[in-house]
């Protein structure tokens, strides 16, 4: 660093510029030494790692054995299990969007105007962001309880919440929904107070009533944060893992055996790493064509 | 409209106008009470799982299991709270978690702040590239690294430690394109006038451009905080032993110790969301500026 000091004294534009760069290029560097080793030492490598493990049987200890070639990819995706399991995620993901995106949105209209105590209430509005998966889904354990737990008792039913193969999915979604809800209302909220407020002056100054305002307003104004909102959604659904394994464990059956859940299951239950492997690569390109969809939308956005 | 301003006579409401103004505020309060009392509920709905939390946490073992609803308990059981931690080792849970997130958050403060500030101040060859590729790592799910992750922390011996647990999230690309995206709006000049005046980069880091930067620290660290501290997969994978366990999991394992004890283990439930919810609720206003400064922008 001692090293810039005479150069960047100079007032010489001219020749700061073409020798600073040169002497900077270095320190330019320097500066992302720590970032990047960390990304390349926990991202980059244990990436192409995964990539290159998935083509082998491996032993129990993750070490490649045997070079199989495509076959842990067409195991994987001839199997009935892992088709389940697609099929499950896919569903998963679709009521975690509805119910997560639905109640972000009403809560965020809920506080588009002011009122006494509006703080208060985004607040709570936006506090499940800051709950962490894995406690709630040990009060959902309970609440859910087909014998002690308050759903039932609120309800008057008599419903296995978890143990039902045609809830348990729905179970899990929805609490997945709840934990979302808190970081869609920001967005959403965020979203509406960019929609432009004369649009609605003038739409009063016209008469047109609040559902008119709100059907050709207010939801055109939303259109590109909505599907940035999707997106961003589609993604943390997709890695939810705490709240599964506490509350379902993927079952009963595999009925909430989401691809997450699965490769932990292939990896640590049955050290089957290699295939394990091989289904990380499958859920890393669904993510990464969702991710590159939602960095286009942020660049329409800006 | 000069011409108007002083023709203006003295402003006097007739009844009729009188009163339908009294009729526009009687409807905006009718409109305000309403949208108070749709919130009160809707609040109550989203509050319901972390109240009946606490609520079961403080109730005996023997209420818990009647079967008609009460939310709130017979009597205060605050005795649960002091027998979770002689269960489990729960204040080593908490000291473990409050150690890992504390220097995880530290870590990603400086080696964002260090990274977007040769991305923002300084020009070199490949600067774009570079930044490219540390954005697409958000492309890359941890999930989807985390069985390579876990056989190469095991390959170095690093299995059940402090530094398994904390290294690999030392940095973030989010943390990074906050801080870039505020320094964005720095005033190029302050920084070209402190190198006239000889100050180091590094001394202007520290000195001038992270003072300067409380709004993007308080964002990255509250969201880095919280992350942490949610952590769950990762940690159940690596720390096999009560000495470096984390809350989220030493808690979520308190479960299958005694499945008599719901009370214990929503008592233990509680302690580990107060943390997160109390850092939240004071950050709150700096996480929102923070995370809709790059964003979402309109």
């Amino acid at each position: 660093m001692e090293l810039n000091q005479p150069l960047l004294d100079d007032k010489g534009n001219g020749i700061r510029k073409k020798r600073g760069k040169k002497k900077c290029s270095i320190e330019t560097y320097l500066y992302l030494i720590p970032a990047l080793t960390i990304f390349f030492l926990f991202t980059y490598l244990p990436f192409f790692r995964t990539i290159y493990r998935s083509f082998f049987l491996t032993d129990n200890r993750g070490i490649e054995r045997v070079f199989v070639g495509f076959q842990n990819y067409t195991d994987l995706l001839t199997s009935s299990s892992f088709q389940n399991s697609l099929i499950v995620t896919f569903q998963y993901v679709a009521i975690v969007l509805i119910l997560g995106m639905g109640f972000g949105f009403l809560t965020a209209l809920l506080c588009n105007r002011t009122f006494p105590g509006i703080r208060l209430f985004s607040t709570v509005y936006a506090m499940p962001m800051a709950v962490a998966s894995s406690g709630i889904a040990m009060v959902f354990s309970i609440l859910l309880n087909q014998r002690i737990g308050a759903l039932n008792q609120i309800l008057g039913t008599n419903i296995s919440w978890l143990a039902d193969p045609r809830w348990a999915l729905i179970s899990v979604a929805v609490l997945t929904g709840w934990l979302n809800s808190g970081i869609n209302f920001l967005y959403f909220s965020a979203g509406l107070s960019n929609v432009d407020e004369s649009l609605y002056e003038s739409a009063s100054v016209d008469c047109a009533n609040t559902w008119n305002q709100f059907l050709y307003i207010t939801l055109p104004g939303l259109k590109h944060i909505s599907f940035y909102i999707l997106v961003i959604n589609v993604i943390s659904a997709f890695q939810s893992f705490g709240q599964i394994r506490i509350l379902t464990s993927g079952g009963p059956g595999e009925s909430t055996n989401v691809i997450v859940h699965d490769i932990y299951r292939n990896a640590f239950v049955n050290f089957r790493f290699g295939l394990a492997s091989a289904e990380s690569v499958i859920l890393f390109i669904i993510v990464g064509i969702l991710t590159v969809f939602m960095f286009r939308t942020q660049r329409k956005e800006n | 409209m000069a011409a108007q301003v002083e023709e203006t006579r003295p402003f006097i409401l007739d009844d009729e106008q009188a009163s339908l103004i009294r009729r526009q505020e009687i409807k905006k309060k009718v409109q305000k009470a309403g949208l108070l009392g749709i919130n009160t509920v809707v609040m109550l709905v989203v509050l319901f799982p972390l109240l009946y939390a606490v609520s079961m946490s403080l109730k005996s073992p023997g209420e818990v299991y009647s079967s008609t609803f009460r939310l709130l308990p017979e009597s205060l059981q605050l005795s649960n709270y002091a027998d979770a931690f002689a269960v489990a080792p729960l204040g080593q849970y908490i000291a473990n978690s409050f150690i890992v997130a504390s220097l995880i958050t530290v870590g990603q403060l400086v080696s964002g702040a260090l990274a977007a500030f040769s991305f923002q101040f300084l020009e070199s060859k490949g600067k774009e590239i570079i930044f490219a590729l540390v954005l697409a790592t958000l492309m890359v799910p941890g999930e989807a690294t985390i069985v390579s992750n876990y056989l190469q922390i095991g390959q170095w011996g690093w299995l059940d430690s402090y530094r398994a647990l904390i290294v690999p999230f030392l940095t973030s690309a989010t943390t990074i394109f906050l801080f870039r995206q505020f320094y964005k709006s720095f005033p190029i000049a302050l920084y070209e006038s402190a190198k006239m005046d000889g100050c180091s980069n590094i001394r202007f880091i520290f000195q001038i451009l992270l003072p300067l930067s409380k709004p993007a620290i308080g964002a990255v660290s509250v969201n880095a905080f919280i992350n942490a501290w949610n952590m769950y997969m990762w940690p159940l994978l690596v720390s096999g032993s009560d000495r470096y366990r984390t809350v989220q999991i030493g808690v979520s394992m308190m479960n299958s110790v005694d499945s008599q004890s719901v009370v214990l283990m929503l008592a233990g439930v509680v302690i580990v969301l107060i943390p997160s919810l109390f850092i939240f609720i004071i950050g709150q206003k700096s996480l929102v500026k923070g995370l809709f400064a790059g964003s979402v922008k309109g």
